[in-house]
């Protein structure tokens, strides 16, 4: 990519070719742009919100390639080619996910705008540890923050669904 | 070194405006095929009014909970609700959709009255029918009712309700007398802390807290509230300050990550919440507010551990860390065993 | 029979929660939508001399500005209609007090107009300590005022008292007396939704403004006479927020998201950045709580004097009613016989202070709690036992005469002593909140 080429040469848009929720997505993109921007703007996938725009709240929170990122702080280009998942891509076929069930069954959220950033932190720690004790959730998931104080519902949420999947 | 602590506190939340004025409203309507359409002016922040409401009238109803569809976009057609603050809703709210439901059921047992040629005092409702009391044979469902009146009378069964608890009232300015009751729910909590006496940090460790709702509508989300209500409380008596030298206005803070909100590491390992339920006669089943309270509850009890731990009382909110470390300074040095910082500002004592 | 209360339910948009599913404001795209940001004042208080557009307007993409004089109806809102909706008269009385909104095409553009206006502001003397604020030579936050204190009952009323009973004689009755100063801070809600607006007009010419609001009627209201508009031509729609905690009982974007959708007729979206929600929305203000309680030996409390300030920073906001709340309830849920309460609201050059989860019953809470405890350790008496003897009882009064029903604290502290493991002797476990008997 020929991005950081000089100015009077750079295209300042560029197409971006992504997989989003398994579906080839392309948009046009500003080299400023981050991937939040992208998928809230041009691609209308409102589910990661903006909540602090600087990486402090974990409410973008996404899956690039299997990894939970901030989308506030992914620079849109970095993610050509590659896989993202949002919460809208988390149930298939219209079924819901065990940690989703789980989240509606503890109470594990209150207004929701965490919610899906939640979800996402959540699905990326039970992928890498399926088992996971209740410091490793705490410490997996303190970049995400809720006001209204549903952390103690969401760790029920993740141990039940870790339970659940042995 | 860290050293440990328990305290308690017991406090009070009042529910509903003070001073009245409190109006709230709601409407349910019959639809053709038998549902309801439940359409009330309460705000969803989070704290679940829509849910609550919902299930307040479908037992009002004494319909399935799942034929009731219920709203509360505050769109053209929405009845009035004077807000979802001063945890009034469950006070108020519930009160208008009984009252909208009472309307109803009126109506409705009007209708069947007239379809299945009875009395209507002869008409009971029950389980989403309506039927003869000497003959429950004798019945239509509301699906029945809801196709026949809409569609084949021209029909429209809507029930409105509307409730406040008092009219608008102030305060006698020289006694402060107010001539309204206040509807009040009570908190108690415990707090298990570690105070490193290092760096001054706070652990909480532990943490129960109870509170007397009257009557919880939904269990699971009065347990939402009481947990979720630590986030805000423990930051207001640990961490959040937007004026860390107040009252200097530098603050410095202008991002999230400035501004310590509690996270996940910082709620306790062990969280115990408990709801107690003593009828209040205002409430619907006895149900009042609460859930600004749980805010409220647990900073005495974290500030009532700190002293148990370190001997020293913390008069100042929030207790950061260099707070408790001047504090256990002027201890060490003084021996003062109550420290507030702003006692070298003359300017501060009256 | 269906019964539904008393039953724990999932809430009922949780599928639309955890699918991503939910809209909130800020996910609401209006084709055409143009970006709102706001021209903030950098100083704590002055007077603006001077404010060119010029340059600003001509960065590409800006439509316009909206200032005070764009306003049809009052420059004024809030529950004592003192708050403006952009600076009046020229003045600010706060860092970050909105001046002027600039209507432009994204947000980039905003940013960069609003950089580009000419502010000519002379820095005035501001005041931040309230009690510094309450000197006579003080310099006065609100120039047409006669001091910095709110007038509680007018026309000239600055003090909240509250008195139940001869407060002296039961201090006089006292073993002992118990004394304490106690101070809160400032806080801010920091929901994780900040304070957004999109606001458009409908194929009926009506006004249609997408609203955070907790409180739509009174900011219908209040909305209605700013704009000088019926409210048959504004369409408030709101009903789903994602998280408030009491900062969006007052407005902070509708009525200038409405302000430019009149002058320029584009729709727009106002959306605070989370700088400007942290650091210029109302707030939690600060408080500072004197307490003194006279007490028997046995620990009947015979009297207690309360004595609070609070800051409000630059206007009232919800603060005046928060105070009162604060007076009526910091002697805590306790069967004083006598209390005397008073309370007084100070204006400073610092944030609006407003309504907040626990508004201002959390900070007499706080300090009338630690405080109790205190008087429990000067007794030597165990802080439960302290409570289960004073706590309210049915048919006990509160300050402001009303008689408690449904008491409840006693049942609170059982429960939560045995959920805590605490065994409680059977004197105080045998007690009830039914009656007062002897202990």
């Amino acid at each position: 990519m020929a991005l950081f080429a000089e100015e009077h040469s750079i295209p300042m848009t560029h197409i971006l070719s992504f997989q989003l929720n398994g579906a080839p997505v392309q948009a046009l993109v500003k080299p400023s742009d981050s991937l939040l921007d992208v998928l809230r703007e041009k691609l209308d996938v409102t589910s990661p919100k903006r909540g602090c725009d600087s990486g402090d709240c974990g409410a973008c929170t996404v899956l690039l390639e299997g990894k939970a990122v901030r989308a506030c702080l992914t620079c849109a280009l970095t993610v050509e080619n590659k896989q993202v998942v949002t919460v809208e891509g988390l149930s298939q076929d219209g079924k819901l996910q065990p940690l989703q069930e789980a989240f509606m069954a503890h109470g594990g959220s209150q207004c929701g705008y965490c919610t899906s950033g939640m979800l996402i932190s959540a699905t990326a720690l039970l992928a890498k540890s399926p088992h996971p004790q209740r410091q490793d959730i705490a410490q997996e998931m303190s970049g995400n923050l809720c006001r209204c104080g549903c952390y103690e519902e969401i760790t029920q949420a993740i141990l039940d669904t870790a339970r659940k999947g042995e | 070194m860290k050293k440990t602590g328990v305290g308690m506190c017991l406090v009070l939340h009042p529910t509903g405006r003070k001073g009245g004025g409190d109006p709230s409203q709601a409407i349910i309507q019959l639809k053709p095929d038998g549902s309801l359409f439940l359409k009330v002016g309460a705000v969803d922040l989070g704290q679940g009014a829509l849910t609550m409401l919902r299930q307040v009238a479908a037992e009002a109803m004494d319909v399935d909970i799942a034929t009731v569809y219920a709203s509360n976009r505050s769109d053209d057609l929405a009845p009035l609700s004077a807000g979802s603050a001063a945890s009034r809703v469950t006070l108020v709210d519930p009160h208008a959709v009984m009252e909208a439901a009472k309307d109803l059921r009126a109506k409705i047992a009007a209708f069947a009255a007239h379809r299945l040629e009875i009395d209507v005092e002869n008409v009971e409702l029950a389980d989403g029918k309506a039927f003869a009391k000497d003959n429950p044979h004798h019945h239509m469902t509301f699906a029945d009712i809801g196709m026949i009146a809409n569609l084949g009378e021209g029909v429209i069964l809507v029930g409105t309700g509307a409730w406040q608890p008092a009219p608008v009232q102030g305060h006698d300015p020289e006694t402060g007398y107010l001539d309204q009751e206040s509807v009040i729910s009570f908190g108690c909590c415990v707090a298990e802390v570690a105070v490193d006496t290092d760096t001054g940090e706070v652990e909480v460790t532990k943490l129960v807290q109870v509170w007397e709702v009257g009557k919880a509508i939904n269990p699971l989300m009065v347990k939402q509230q009481i947990n979720g209500g630590l986030q805000i409380g423990m930051g207001f008596a640990l961490r959040e300050n937007l004026f860390p030298h107040y009252p200097d206005p530098a603050h410095g803070i202008e991002s999230l990550a400035d501004y310590s909100m509690p996270t996940f590491m910082d709620y306790p390992p062990e969280l115990i919440h408990g709801i107690e339920e003593v009828p209040h006669p205002m409430g619907v089943k006895g149900a009042k507010g609460f859930s600004e309270g749980s805010a409220t509850a647990p900073g005495p009890a974290i500030i009532s551990a700190i002293h148990d731990a370190v001997g020293v009382w913390i008069h100042e909110v929030p207790a950061t860390p260099e707070v408790v470390l001047r504090a256990l300074d002027a201890k060490e040095h003084g021996g003062a065993t109550d420290y507030w910082s702003h006692q070298d500002r003359s300017a501060w004592l009256a | 029979m269906n019964q539904y209360i008393g039953k724990a339910m999932p809430r009922y948009d949780a599928q639309g929660q955890v699918t991503g599913k939910v809209r909130y404001v800020d996910d609401i795209k209006v084709p055409g939508m143009k970006c709102v940001k706001v021209l903030r004042s950098p100083v704590h208080k002055g007077e603006i001399r001077g404010l060119d557009f010029s340059r600003a307007l001509k960065v590409p993409g800006v439509v316009g500005f909206v200032t005070a004089q764009d306003i049809p109806g009052k420059n004024a809102y809030g529950r004592f209609q003192d708050m403006p909706v952009l600076a009046p008269e020229n003045r600010v009385r706060y860092r970050g007090e909105p001046i002027a909104a600039v209507v432009a095409a994204d947000e980039d553009t905003a940013l960069e107009a609003l950089s580009q206006v000419r502010l000519d502001i002379e820095e005035q003397t501001p005041v931040f300590d309230m009690f510094e604020a309450m000197q006579p030579d003080a310099p006065l936050v609100r120039h047409d005022s006669k001091s910095n204190l709110w007038v509680h009952y007018p026309p000239d009323i600055t003090e909240v008292t509250m008195v139940k009973g001869q407060m002296d004689e039961g201090m006089n009755q006292a073993d002992q007396v118990i004394e304490g100063r106690y101070s809160t801070g400032v806080q801010d809600h920091a929901p994780m939704e900040t304070n957004v607006s999109v606001a458009y007009r409908d194929e009926m010419g009506r006004l249609v403004i997408h609203t955070v609001s907790q409180t739509i009627y009174a900011h219908l209201g209040m909305l209605c006479a700013i704009l000088a508009m019926p409210m048959s031509r504004i369409r408030f729609i709101g009903g789903r927020v994602g998280g408030a905690f009491g900062g969006k009982n007052d407005i902070h974007t509708d009525h200038i998201a409405a302000l430019a959708v009149l002058k320029f007729g584009h729709p727009v979206k106002y959306r605070l950045s989370r700088e400007e929600d942290l650091q210029f929305t109302t707030k939690r203000g600060a408080f500072v709580l004197d307490f003194k309680t006279g007490v028997k030996n046995d620990g009947r409390l015979t009297a207690c004097r309360i004595d609070i300030w609070h800051d409000t920073g630059a206007y009232a906001g919800m603060s005046p009613y928060g105070l009162e709340k604060c007076a009526m309830f910091a002697p805590g849920p306790y069967d004083f016989p006598h209390i005397k309460v008073t309370a007084r609201t100070i204006f400073t050059n610092r944030p609006i202070s407003s309504s907040m989860r626990g508004f201002s019953v959390i900070n007499g809470q706080i300090a009338s709690e630690i405080h109790m405890n205190r008087v429990a350790e000067a007794l030597g008496m165990d802080p439960w036992e302290l409570r289960f003897t004073n706590a309210w009882r049915d048919g006990d009064q509160g300050v402001t005469g009303y008689k408690v029903r449904g008491a409840g604290a006693l049942e609170a502290m059982k429960k939560a002593a045995e959920l805590a493991g605490i065994k409680l002797p059977d004197k105080l476990m045998s007690m009830s909140s039914r009656g007062r008997q002897a202990s």
